[in-house]
């Protein structure tokens, strides 16, 4: 019988809830630092961002986490909306008269709204950058224009930290297969690779001339909507998993308010700086 | 302390026949009732003058009148036993309210808590959670030992006392907007499980109630806390938590 508890009841169902959103507060953090990156204002900062891209991309730890983090998501919004269907369920009739915010704050009544607008987000975001990123066949490969003798020449940037001239692309001395990977046609052996640039998308994508302002606006209310989940959330996780204690419950109260206000800021700033102030 | 105002009110409550039957909201006006009157006496008066002009008299549970039974089951106003916090529905007073206030008063509103009449549930579902669990089977045939000769460290007592005052009246059920009874079978497991009586038993107990809190068609716990702040015994939310600790212990034994 404790197995099948362990898996089917109310609690169970609370406790997957818990572990595995406080799972994507940590990946929220990852993701952060990564994306913070952006805000460089150094003149390596595409190529750093473009390293970490690609470190991101195929690190075996990396990638296990980040099945981890699909497998969490997942799991997450389908356990939150069998959870709200049955909570819905509980209570067939609802009162004429309610009035909850007497009791509870807006936030803690809407975790399935928000979280279902969180879900909207990570799909297009994953459609608009991770699927370019691993699927697309036009993803460009990072470039940098050099002037030798005042004829600026461009080139392509490698992993091994060299270049490949573009134009020895153009005649077709060197073949880019595999999207990244630079053959020398004649030999057919592969000599270097390049970098995908996804920083060039980033950029250009919230730069858009007719659309950059509304993926920004967008995308900062998406962090807003996060902010109200987690505003609840944290602390909610906390007490799922039993751990309350007259002690601690300030600080993790107060811990996960300022995590629920800082970390979807801290997100929201970076497109916001780049529709703004990147030229 | 008598203020002897006189108030009218418009009340608007929910009728319904029996446990089969559409209910709906009908509006009564009730002139002069005193503001030293409490709610329950308030609908007294609205039952005198409903069987003068021979109508039906409004159906609702009380025992007690002093807060200890559990009765009392109202939703007033949108919120369990009304404005006011701490107390329950007998133990409301009219001076809560203005002259020609609107009064909305409901049943319970939970699957687990069919209505039966009026403003009349059936809460059956928590004794058959108590009974799934709720005890110590101990032998009380005169062979026992003074309770007393069992230590307990004050702060668990403490705890465990607080926990059993709950009055099983589900007002925590009632303001859940999962209708979720975990405050209530939380209280339950904790007042045995933090006692060395209750100990022996602890890990049966909260799977055994849990499955019949999940078995009565309860909602799941949100961590809202509307419970907590309606609930007229200030019982804690710590107590879901030692609920949800015991629980994950004892499934994993
Ligand atoms: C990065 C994304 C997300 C993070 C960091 C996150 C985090 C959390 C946390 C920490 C909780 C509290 C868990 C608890 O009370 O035990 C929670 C609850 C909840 N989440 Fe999310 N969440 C995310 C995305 C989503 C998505 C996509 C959905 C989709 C529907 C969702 C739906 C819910 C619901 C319904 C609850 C309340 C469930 C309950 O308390 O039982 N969340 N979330
Ligand atoms: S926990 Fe409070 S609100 Fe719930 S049944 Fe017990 S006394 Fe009533
Ligand atoms: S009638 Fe007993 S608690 Fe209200």
């Amino acid at each position: 019988m404790a197995k099948s508890a362990l898996l089917k009841s109310s609690l169970a169902k609370k406790y997957w809830m818990a572990l595995t959103g406080l799972f994507l507060c940590l990946f929220l953090v990852g993701h952060l630092i990564g994306n913070l990156q952006l805000l460089s204002s150094s003149e390596n900062a595409a190529l750093h961002f473009n390293q970490y891209a690609l470190f991101m991309t195929t690190n075996p730890a990396i990638k296990l986490l980040s099945y981890l983090t699909y497998i969490s998501i997942l799991f997450h919004a389908i356990d939150g909306i069998v959870l709200t269907v049955r909570n819905k369920k509980a209570r067939p009739v609802n009162y004429v008269m309610n009035n909850p915010s007497k009791n509870t704050i807006w936030a803690s009544r809407n975790m399935a709204v928000l979280g279902t607008v969180i879900l909207i987000f990570i799909v297009t975001h994953m459609v608009t950058f991770w699927g370019k990123m691993h699927f697309d066949k036009a993803m460009p490969l990072q470039t940098m224009t050099i002037s030798a003798g005042g004829m600026p020449q461009e080139f392509y940037l490698t992993t091994d930290g060299g270049y490949v001239p573009k134009g020895q692309v153009d005649q077709g001395a060197m073949v880019i297969k595999n999207r990244t990977e630079f053959f020398d046609a004649g030999a057919n052996v592969k000599v270097k690779e390049g970098y995908k640039d996804l920083y060039k998308i980033t950029v250009a994508f919230f730069k858009d001339a007719k659309f950059g302002l509304i993926y920004t606006i967008l995308y900062a209310i998406s962090m807003i909507v996060l902010g109200f989940h987690l505003y609840h959330g944290f602390g909610s996780a906390f007490q799922s998993l039993g751990a309350n204690n007259p002690k601690y419950n300030g600080l993790i109260k107060n811990f996960g308010k300022g995590f629920a206000i800082i970390v979807p800021l801290l997100f929201a700033i970076i497109p916001i700086y780049i529709h703004f102030f990147i030229k | 302390m008598a203020s002897n105002k006189n108030i009218n009110i418009n009340l608007k409550i929910w009728r319904q026949k029996d446990a089969k039957s559409k209910g709906k909201i009908e509006t009564y006006k009730l002139d002069n009732v005193s503001t030293d009157s409490s709610f329950l006496e308030m609908l007294d008066q609205l039952n005198e003058q409903l069987i003068n002009s021979r109508q039906e008299p409004v159906a609702f549970d009380h025992d007690c009148r002093e807060g200890i039974c559990g009765m009392c089951s109202l939703y007033i106003n949108g919120r369990a036993h009304g404005p006011d916090t701490k107390i329950t529905t007998c133990q409301l007073h009219m001076r809560m309210f203005k002259d020609n206030d609107t009064i909305y008063v409901e049943p319970w509103r939970s699957k687990a808590f069919p209505v039966i009449k009026d403003l009349v549930v059936d809460r059956s579902a928590f004794e058959r959670i108590q009974q799934a669990g709720g005890f110590v089977s101990v032998n009380t045939s005169g062979r026992t030992i003074d309770a007393n000769a069992t230590p307990v460290p004050k702060h668990d007592a403490d705890r465990a006392f607080e926990a059993a005052a709950c009055i099983g009246c589900g007002a925590c059920v009632a303001s859940c907007k999962n209708g979720s009874a975990m405050l209530f079978v939380g209280a339950k497991v904790s007042q045995y499980a933090l006692l060395p009586q209750g100990k022996v038993e602890a890990a049966d107990r909260v799977l055994n109630m849990v499955r019949q809190m999940d078995e009565e068609g309860f909602g799941n716990c949100t961590n809202t806390g509307a419970c907590e702040v309606e609930c007229p015994k200030g019982i804690s939310l710590e107590n879901i938590a030692r609920m949800n600790r015991e629980y994950l212990f004892a499934s994993v034994k």
